[in-house]
């Protein structure tokens, strides 16, 4: 199972750094996503896995670690609001530049 | 306290100066009189301490985690200079109110000099180093305002900015010097350093700490090589320049001297530093104050050479010379401030300042033309003045100091050549404005200024006399204290009298007096060789290209590092991050498979996991088809929120799933406005590039979770476990770690979403955007676009999903739930009625400004963390107890649940304030380009 989640980050990680180095705007947000998801995933990953021991007192005998929870709840909470602000960064340069190159230059 | 006060009220007179003066000018200069008049009453019941040889100390706590505490100190030095700041600063603020014309802003001038004032006060009166230095900076920043006053000069912007980067560079070298003091004494405080002297000065890090110092004290008062900045300060208003040349700013360095003189001195880097500089900055200053045609300039070089004289004396070393050395600051100060200030009626009555033309005011303005003769006799040590005394005690140390060295003769020969130069100039400044023939086409007819703008050259004067006659009845006692403070023992055998006898002393000032009279007669053929030499000595000129290169390379750096590509620089980053994450892994001896025991693999993880990478790598390929790519991101989320369920964390799984629900919606709503599809841009080459470093990073990561992931550990998670209950009051241990134990980080992120919402409201606002009419298959928008069956269950459905919302919120402290999850869900029922309804007929029912819901809920969350203050616990303590409720039972209310509640209001109004303002300026793009189209 280790070997799975290990695998799942590493082509989140590939596929969204690829999609980082565009010179597209939106990509480099679906990449941004991507790349966020790993970062989760690998936070999340810290407290290692452990199937059906929520960290619920009294809903297992034993629990999963619950800070790493913790921190990657707020974490993609803060992503999305990253993911809305680069966006709309992206929105703004396309109406102010005319075009959606990351550099702001090129034609639209 | 009384001392910390009065360091602090010029501060916040400063503020009150301001207000005042938008109402009244001459208000402004009452209040801003009083504030002076206020630091000095408060200064006064401690005044006779240091007469009766006591030193007051005032502590207050003020980082005791690092041992740092705010510690004032009065002492004699520390009571002179502070006698001089405040007894020259109300001259000052009188004299200013006469001198600034009625367009310029006289608040800002007595703000700025009262913040200076304030500043001048701390450096004096600190005991604590560190919290001197910060006095220190302070001065240099509220001098650079004081210099930059007539901010549409160029000559006051750029000396402004010399002055800064002179001094404040000064400052940092200083930093260093204290904190190798701190090291070396093992305290900051001036009462241990002063005592440590013998330790200092045997120590290895004895020299680098002086020259540290030293670079601070000379920068500040102008020695040579840093002496460019001062001539170039004139730029500033009159009335500035009289006080930071005479008892404030350049006085700083040598107050540093005079502080640290038991400390550091004796030793022969010091003597060779300290009195080297300073007798090259006192022949320099002398030698160039002569060749002057500016009147101000001719002071500002005879302040430089002044300050090497100051300097210089305390470099000789000896008790007595330190004493003279402390006289020479309080004379300095009282003739300089007079000559200033004489300097600057006359520049206000002529219009000018040049001295090839002000000629022959005798006859226009008498009573001015005394007092500056009485203030420059003084400055040239006329017997009778009170810089005669110093001057003399000055040569005597010369000649003492010259026994003691090898070609120790050359010392009185330099100080007795900058004596007759110090007359010469003073001679000029006397006979070239005021006889001398008459005025050469001046902008306007002088006459005697105002009454009231005299009175403070007057007092000044009348001080400089009374010093020079009776020496032992006005100024012994005040030097008596502030140069035992400078020694720190003793105070040595003086005699301030005017007649010491025959002496080799006297006969250097007969000679300087003399020979300073025939060099002035002599001058017009010096001038005409210093017109010539001047071109290739400019010191000025010499800083301004220093600048201009530092400016060059400093572009050049940035041109060769940023491109202005973001593409190369994530490129840059990622090769980076592979390059360290690499010799990390290279250099660690560790196998990269670890010891702990794996779980199996089971089908619905497998299918699971290969769903993922499928729709990754797809969505990867296909990127350049956006809507596909969106759609492929959105099934991703979806499986990592399964991940979530799977591994035991119900609480991720719900808020992934409804921030991916949000994502996607925002996504979907923004491609609108942007190209459905990319072209291909990249070549074959850097495509290939790409996805070899996409690889190598993906590897990286994969193997790095691998290796964590087949670790054991300890975890501190059972501090939590074990706690929640007992601690929070909850079971879901998530919940309780976000809203309670870790509240204040749960704290500081909703303000991130706050302003991350408000930040894309402002980028929003006034946005103009283009959406497309038809697709790229060229069809149009449906015109049905809110079908009915859709419209009809949204609105059936929003009082469910506000109910389920609710639900999560109030469970979320014991069961998967809380706030952040309960606002997303309440989030995307309404932006469903958005989607399903249309902008217009939600508009009509639902706000679109959702900042008071955001401010709402950080204002509840900041309550509850100060409520539990209120009852002498830290900001964030919870508390819970069990209530019990008629037809509910018994319920458990926690603290924390009103913070939950506030989570839950910034993270509803920042989810809708984003998504609807977005929804919005589509709506109103749609509806302009249907009206465009139709016209």
């Amino acid at each position: 199972m280790e070997a799975l989640l290990a695998l799942s980050i590493g082509v989140l990680t590939a596929c969204g750094v690829y999609l980082v180095l565009r010179a597209r705007s939106f990509a480099v947000v679906l990449g941004l996503t991507f790349l966020s998801y790993a970062v989760n995933l690998f936070l999340f990953a810290m407290g290692r896995l452990a199937i059906g021991q929520p960290p619920v007192i009294g809903a297992a005998a034993t629990h999963a670690d619950p800070l790493p929870q913790a921190l990657v709840l707020t974490a993609i909470v803060i992503g999305f609001a990253m993911t809305a602000f680069v966006i709309m960064l992206a929105l703004k340069s396309r109406a102010e530049l005319g075009n959606d190159h990351v550099d702001g230059r090129g034609e639209a | 306290m009384n001392l910390f006060i009065a360091v602090l009220v010029p501060f916040l007179g400063a503020l009150l100066v301001a207000w005042v003066s938008r109402r009244d000018r001459k208000a402004a200069a009452w209040a801003a009189a009083g504030v002076a008049l206020l630091s000095f009453g408060i200064l006064l019941p401690d005044l006779a301490a240091p007469f009766a040889g006591e030193t007051v100390l005032q502590r207050l706590v003020w980082m005791p985690a690092l041992g740092l505490d705010l510690v004032f100190r009065l002492d004699g030095l520390g009571l002179l200079f502070a006698l001089l700041i405040l007894g020259i600063g109300l001259l000052v603020i009188l004299y200013a109110n006469y001198y600034l014309s009625q367009q310029d802003s006289l608040g800002r001038l007595y703000a700025y000099l009262l913040l200076f004032m304030g500043s001048m006060l701390g450096v004096v009166l600190s005991e604590n180093l560190i919290q001197l230095l910060i006095f220190w900076e302070l001065t240099s920043l509220s001098s650079f305002l004081l210099i930059g006053y007539w901010r549409t000069r160029h000559a006051a912007r750029s000396g402004a900015r010399m002055a800064l980067a002179i001094t404040g560079a000064g400052g940092l070298a200083l930093l260093g010097g204290f904190i190798l003091l701190g090291e070396i004494t093992g305290s900051y405080e001036l009462s241990v350093v002063l005592a440590s002297g013998d330790i200092i000065r045997a120590h290895p890090l004895y020299l680098p700490a002086l020259i540290l110092i030293l670079l601070g004290a000379f920068t500040k008062s102008a020695q040579f090589p840093f002496h460019f900045w001062l001539p170039n300060a004139m730029a500033a208003p009159t009335p500035v320049s009289a006080y930071l040349h005479s008892a404030t700013m350049v006085k700083a360095g040598v107050f540093l001297l005079a502080r640290l003189f038991p400390a550091l001195s004796g030793t022969e880097a010091w003597t060779w530093l300290v009195g080297g500089v300073g007798i090259t900055t006192l022949l320099i200053g002398a030698v160039v104050a002569l060749f002057k045609h500016d009147l101000k300039g001719l002071l500002a070089y005879s302040t430089i050479s002044h300050l090497g004289l100051i300097t210089a004396l305390f470099g000789i070393g000896t008790p007595l010379a330190a004493v003279a050395g402390v006289f020479h600051i309080i004379n300095h100060a009282i003739f300089k401030a007079g000559l200033f200030m004489a300097a600057g009626i006359i520049d206000h009555e002529t219009g000018t300042r040049d001295m090839r033309r002000i000629n022959g005011l005798w006859k226009a303005m008498p009573h001015t033309a005394t007092l500056a003769m009485v203030a420059a006799a003084a400055m040239a040590g006329v017997p009778l003045f009170n810089g005669f005394l110093s001057k003399e005690m000055f040569f005597a140390e010369a000649v003492g100091a010259a026994d003691r060295l090898s070609f120790g003769w050359l010392l009185p020969a330099a100080v007795t050549v900058a004596g007759i130069f110090a007359v010469a100039y003073s001679l000029r400044f006397i006979h070239d404005v005021f006889f001398n023939g008459e005025p050469i086409d001046l902008p306007r007819t002088p006459h005697e200024p105002p009454r009231w703008m005299k009175v403070p050259v007057e007092i000044l004067v009348v001080l400089c006399l009374l010093v020079g006659i009776l020496p032992a009845l006005t100024v012994e006692p005040i030097l008596a204290v502030a140069a035992t403070a400078v020694l720190q023992a003793p105070l040595p055998e003086h005699d301030l009298a005017i007649w010491h006898g025959f002496s080799p002393a006297l006969a250097m000032s007969v000679v300087a007096l003399i020979g300073g009279v025939l060099l002035y007669s002599g001058r017009k053929s010096l001038f005409a060789i210093h017109d010539h030499m001047e071109k290739h000595l400019n010191a000025r000129a010499v800083f301004e290209r220093a600048m201009e290169m530092l400016y060059k390379l400093a572009r050049a750096v940035t041109a060769r590092l940023d491109t202005g590509s973001l593409q190369r620089q994530a490129m840059l980053f990622v090769v980076a991050a592979l390059c360290l994450g690499a010799a990390g892994m290279w250099s660690s001896a560790a196998p990269l498979t670890g010891p702990r025991a794996l779980l199996p693999i089971d089908g619905v993880s497998l299918v699971a996991a290969l769903t993922l990478a499928a729709a990754t790598i797809t969505a990867t390929i296909l990127h350049r088809q956006r809507f596909t790519a969106l759609i492929l991101v959105g099934a991703v989320g979806l499986v990592v929120a399964l991940i979530f369920i799977g591994f035991s964390a119900p609480d991720l799984a719900l808020t992934q799933l409804s921030v991916e629900v949000v994502t996607i919606v925002l996504l979907l709503l923004a491609l609108y406005f942007l190209p459905q599809q990319s072209p291909i841009e990249s070549s074959q080459g850097r495509r290939l590039r790409d996805t070899a470093l996409a690889l190598a990073a993906g590897a990286g990561a994969a193997a790095l979770a691998w290796a964590v992931l087949t670790r054991p550990y300890a975890s501190i998670a059972d501090w939590f476990l074990a706690n929640s209950v007992p601690g929070g009051g909850g079971t879901n241990v998530v919940n309780v770690i976000l809203v309670d134990f870790r509240g204040y980080d749960t704290f500081g992120e909703i303000t991130v979403l706050a302003l991350a919402a408000l930040g894309i409201f402002a980028m929003l606002d006034g946005l103009r955007l283009h959406a497309p009419l038809r697709d790229a298959a060229g069809r149009g928008w449906d015109a049905d676009r809110h079908p009915l069956i859709m419209a009809t269950f949204a609105r059936l459905l929003l009082p469910l999903a506000l109910l389920v919302s609710i639900f999560i919120l109030l469970r979320g402290h014991n069961l998967p739930g809380g706030g952040f999850i309960a606002g997303l869900i309440t989030a995307v029922a309404l932006i469903l009625q958005y989607l399903a309804n249309g902008a217009v007929w939600t508009h009509a029912r639902l706000p679109a400004h959702t900042q008071p819901l955001i401010a709402a809920g950080l204002a509840i969350a900041l309550a509850t963390g100060l409520a539990s203050w209120a009852f002498g616990h830290a900001f964030l303590t919870s508390t819970f107890g069990h209530f019990a409720l008629p037809l509910i039972g018994e319920i458990e209310l926690a603290s924390a649940m009103a913070f939950d509640l506030g989570v839950y209001l910034v993270v509803v109004g920042a989810t809708l304030l984003i998504l609807i303002n977005l929804g919005l300026a589509q709506n109103a793009s749609h509806a302009q380009q249907q009206l465009e189209s139709n016209a």
